[in-house]
């Protein structure tokens, strides 16, 4: 009688292994993985600044984006729509982690290049990584002839730059959140008082209200602002559209630039006493290079 | 004592018996092929998937598939990102599934027939459908193999196609799979 106590188990076990299922075999078998998240924003931009998304490898973007004057300048200026500052830009994902871009704006003729690098991408599974963090860098030179003949600046002097981390999260499929703290320096500044050295954090988010459209809102705080303008900290909402090899964003933004020295540290337009810009980021993504 | 020992014998033999059964007729991969190809005039859009976890077990004519969905590669780095977002929902339904079973298995094993005709559930963006698909079946000592295509509407499976790339996507998407199994202890 003992010895077959000794063998019920080994009858136990051999009956409810037949009886398993097949496809819980499968999910025994399925390899445990870790898998990065997807989709934070929609665009390489989540509004006028930067999102920590690269393209993929390959992919060349042309951005076409515009901001149009203020709304409330009334009918005489067809509100705002008279006026525009429009920017181009080539933008080629050399890797999956390293995005180039070379933009140039009508406003103050400001020619900009680019380089955001991916440290390190959030991840969901065995072992899961919080958020995702993306070093930006971009130099830009203002090539408008502004200045008294006399003063004519050099080369150096028209060259502005700004340092960025990008810290981001997607909380889930609908909500993500960003951090961005800049530092920007400036090589000439148009008063003494003035900081050549100026600290701002930026933060982000989108909402999305549905599989193609989504909600967005960026503020950038500026620690140290200029002195001699009164400068506002720079705040725009817009709403993204996806379709196909498209992404839409429409905006509203207290600025009318769209590179990082100018928007965060020389905003001058108020948003809540209604100095609004219409603006739009068109992007085109075009795969120039495949992979293998 | 005798009529234990009979008794204990015969248990064991059931044992061994039920045992070698397990683990004699079950067949597996991890590196079964999934593809699928979309034709219209304005793109051909194809994607790939080597991940593709099978199983089939030879007694009982048992079969299932598990595929991730994130494990499908495109051409184009976008395509593949709208189609894990947008189409087939991959945060939301990892996988797709199939389970069924195979009706001719005593033609398949004896050599009679070489096609397997399999009828069972598919489950694809959360949608389930009972499908029947025709396989080419192929067994030798070590190795159990399943090959075929099937068309697959994507109407039927809940995933909407926008209208501005309703000339890009097709409705009808050909399906093809590959599966090398190998025996599973």
């Amino acid at each position: 009688m003992k010895k077959i106590l000794y063998i019920l188990p080994f009858l136990i076990f051999s009956v409810t292994a037949s009886a398993q299922n097949q496809m819980s075999i499968l999910e025994d078998e399925t390899p445990v993985e870790t898998t990065p998240v997807s989709a934070t924003f929609k665009g390489t931009r989540i509004i006028n600044g930067h999102s920590i998304e690269n393209r993929k490898q390959g992919v060349l973007e042309f951005l076409i984006s515009h901001r149009f004057g203020r709304t409330n300048d009334g009918i005489d200026q067809l509100f705002g729509l008279d006026e525009s500052n429009i920017r181009f830009a080539l933008e080629y994902a050399l890797t999956d982690d390293l995005t180039l871009g070379l933009g140039r704006s009508s406003f103050e003729k400001t020619l900009d290049g680019f380089a955001k690098y991916r440290l390190l991408k959030q991840t969901t599974g065995v072992k899961p990584t919080p958020v995702s963090i993306s070093v930006f860098g971009s130099i830009i030179r203002k090539t408008i002839k502004n200045y008294a003949p006399d003063e004519k600046p050099d080369f150096s002097d028209r060259l502005y730059y700004t340092s960025q981390l990008l810290i981001a999260r997607k909380f889930s499929d609908k909500f993500s959140l960003q951090l961005t703290p800049t530092y920007i320096h400036k090589n000439s500044v148009q008063k003494n008082q003035d900081p050549h050295d100026i600290f701002a954090i930026g933060t982000g988010a989108r909402m999305k209200l549905s599989k193609r459209v989504s909600f967005n809102a960026e503020y950038f705080y500026t620690i140290n602002p200029l002195k001699s303008i009164d400068t506002k900290n720079s705040f725009a909402v817009s709403v993204d559209i996806e379709t196909g090899g498209h992404v839409f964003q429409i905006m509203l933004s207290n600025a009318i630039t769209m590179v990082e020295n100018s928007f965060i540290t020389e905003t001058t337009d108020s948003f809540f006493k209604g100095d609004i810009h219409l603006g739009f980021n068109i992007s085109r993504a075009f795969q120039v290079s495949h992979k293998n | 004592m005798k009529n234990k020992t009979t008794a204990f014998t015969l248990l064991l033999f059931f044992c061994l018996l039920n045992s070698t059964s397990f683990f004699g007729q079950k067949f597996l991969t991890k590196n079964g092929k999934v593809s699928f190809y979309s034709h219209t005039f304005v793109e051909d859009i194809k994607a790939e998937n080597n991940q593709v976890l099978s199983i089939v077990d030879l007694e009982s004519g048992e079969i299932a598939i598990n595929v991730l969905m994130k494990s499908f590669v495109f051409e184009k780095a976008l395509m593949q990102e709208h189609f894990n977002e947008n189409y087939v929902e991959s945060d939301k339904y990892p996988k797709a599934k199939f389970s069924g079973t195979i009706k001719n298995l005593k033609e398949l094993l004896s050599g009679e027939e070489s096609l397997a005709k399999i009828t069972g559930n598919i489950t694809i963006h959360g949608v389930k459908k009972t499908i029947t698909i025709e396989s080419i079946f192929n067994k030798s000592e070590k190795e159990v193999s399943l090959k075929g295509k099937f068309m697959i509407n994507i109407k039927d499976y809940d995933i909407k196609i926008p209208n501005v790339v309703r000339n890009n996507i097709s409705d009808e998407v050909e399906t093809s799979f590959q599966f090398i199994h190998q025996p599973y202890n």
